[in-house]
């Protein structure tokens, strides 16, 4: 009766399984820290400007809007307090956390997809390399590391971009009064999920890439469709755990 | 001369589902032999492969390689020993990232256990000797997406056979090539046999392929592939076996002439003469 339920529990269970042997690896020799700092690259440096740039408009965005909002209450010098506690609690994090998915768990899993459909995957182990240490590894790594660092930067620059609109442009905040309410707003609670999100959707990207690209089938069409599978499962589960967190630190 | 197999499958048996992609596989592989496999696409030709050094787990039956238990190894323990055996894989199986001389020295560098350290100089020295095997010394530093299919499937087996192992798997080394790289490329397996005195497992659709390694020996002294005499060599074409596969089970087993005097139906389609001869 619950067989429609085997193969998403059955493809769940290989999930945490290729999860748990790249976690083991982070213990276990040969460490290729080439490839770590190769994939830190790509992966941080690489979406830098894109994370920038989506960071400052969502920024701009936010304070056009609130100002009008709080206008309507007179409190429109709120501004930089909202803004900059929905960016650091959950746009940040969840923004930047989308964009690196649709760039790089697409990324990961059509490279490593490519890699099985032409037997490269096989080739390694019949060479003597576990692909998991060789290529999930790093990239756990890697995303884990750059994701937080891309949602500071994601955080600082919407600040500043929230900063354009309301200062020099709406005039409903002064400068020093900008900065300092913002910095007044933020409790530790808030930079905690701040940064605990991003270390957990970086986790989410990277094993939801590798495990899509790792179980493709099917030559090239097959890398297309594990490529589109990896980049929706990967914003589900942003959600999915941003909610989680949110439930567990609001309540803290 | 007795020598331990290098490799012995008994009563090897995987299915996928419903379907048998091994069924009671049983063979046995001595130093310098060749076994030729042929069968219809899905019959179990590349699982058998990828089963002798463990790329696919079989359900029952035991493989010994090298004397070890493939079947009783983990996955962590199949490294070490798997760098005893040279694979190609059918596209050639080349890491893309990496240059034509970085992949063919990924082997030397990456093997485990028990090998000494080997200094940069003594690697390089050893790709430039596979590539030159292969004639292709000249693409050393060019990637694999820049040279032709031909070429990757000869860098393949440079790769293969770079840290001189005693067993050789080549799977369908020359799929989709035109005839005359086609036999470029068996005159190279040859070779490599008997230059190395390796033994060989072979997955093919030519059936030419099995023609060259039977009735023909590389001779180191002209460098080229001279065609073995009836009476004399004849140990030497006993080498060659020939396997046919059906449905994941072993239909025939024999020398060339016992396949091509074979009567039943599905075996002698696989014995088919082909316009271009080996070179």
């Amino acid at each position: 009766m619950l067989d429609f339920l085997k193969t998403p529990i059955a493809s769940f269970q290989d999930f945490l399984f290729l999860a748990g042997r790249s976690f083991l690896n982070l213990v276990r020799r040969p460490h290729y820290y080439d490839d770590v700092f190769l994939q830190m690259d790509i992966i941080g440096v690489g979406s830098l400007a894109i994370v920038a740039m989506i960071g400052g408009f969502s920024g701009m965005i936010i304070a056009l809007q609130m100002a009008r909002a709080l206008n309507t209450y007179g409190a429109s010098s709120q501004v930089s307090a909202i803004v900059t506690l929905t960016l650091v609690r959950e746009l940040g994090p969840v923004l930047t956390a989308i964009i690196v998915a649709g760039r790089n768990a697409s990324g990961i899993a059509s490279e490593l997809g490519s890699m099985k459909v032409t037997e490269q995957i096989d080739a390694m182990r019949a060479l003597g390399t576990d692909p998991i240490q060789k290529l999930v590894t790093p990239r756990l790594i890697a995303t884990a590391v750059m994701l937080p660092c891309l949602t500071v930067v994601a955080d600082v620059i919407g600040m500043v971009g929230a900063y354009l609109i309301a200062v020099p442009l709406l005039h409903v905040i002064d400068t020093g009064a900008y900065w300092a309410t913002s910095w007044r707003a933020l409790v530790m609670n808030d930079l905690t999920q701040g940064l605990m999100k991003p270390f957990l959707f970086g986790m989410i990207i990277a094993l939801v890439g590798c495990y899509y690209g790792l179980r493709t089938t099917g030559g090239t069409q097959g890398v297309g469709r594990s490529t589109t599978q990896a980049v929706v499962s990967a914003c589900i589960w942003i959600f999915v755990v941003a909610l989680l967190i949110d439930k567990i630190f609001v309540g803290l | 001369m007795p020598h331990d197999p290098i490799l012995e499958f008994d009563k090897v048996s995987l299915r996928y589902g419903d379907s048998w992609a091994l069924r009671e596989i049983s063979l046995t592989l001595n130093p310098g032999e060749t076994r030729i496999i042929f069968g219809a696409a899905g019959s179990g030709k590349t699982t058998l492969l990828k089963a002798v050094i463990g790329l696919v787990e079989v359900d029952e039956g035991r493989i010994r390689l090298f004397g070890q238990d493939v079947t009783s190894l983990r996955e962590s323990q199949l490294y070490g020993l798997r760098s005893g055996a040279g694979v190609l894989f059918q596209e050639g199986g080349l890491f893309d990232s990496l240059s034509v001389g970085e992949n063919v020295e990924y082997p030397l560098l990456n093997r485990q256990a028990g090998d000494k350290e080997i200094s940069p100089e003594d690697a390089e020295k050893r790709v430039r000797d596979a590539l030159r095997f292969v004639e292709l010394e000249q693409t050393f530093d060019k990637f694999p997406a820049e040279i032709s299919g031909g070429m990757r499937r000869r860098v393949g087996i440079a790769r293969a056979i770079v840290t001189e192992p005693p067993l050789v798997l080549y799977d369908s080394p020359t799929a989709g090539l035109d005839p005359i790289t086609a036999n470029t490329i068996m005159a190279l397996v040859a070779k490599e046999r008997d230059v190395r005195n390796s033994a060989s497992l072979i997955v093919t659709h030519r059936y030419q392929d099995g023609e060259i390694m039977s009735d023909f020996r590389y001779d180191p002294e002209q460098e080229e592939l001279l065609p073995l005499k009836n009476g004399a060599d004849q140990r030497k074409r006993d080498r060659t076996k020939f396997i046919v596969m059906k449905e994941g089970q072993i239909v025939f087993f024999g020398t060339r002439q016992d396949l091509e005097n074979s009567t039943d139906e599905y075996v002698k389609r696989f014995v088919r003469r082909e316009e271009n001869h080996a070179q």
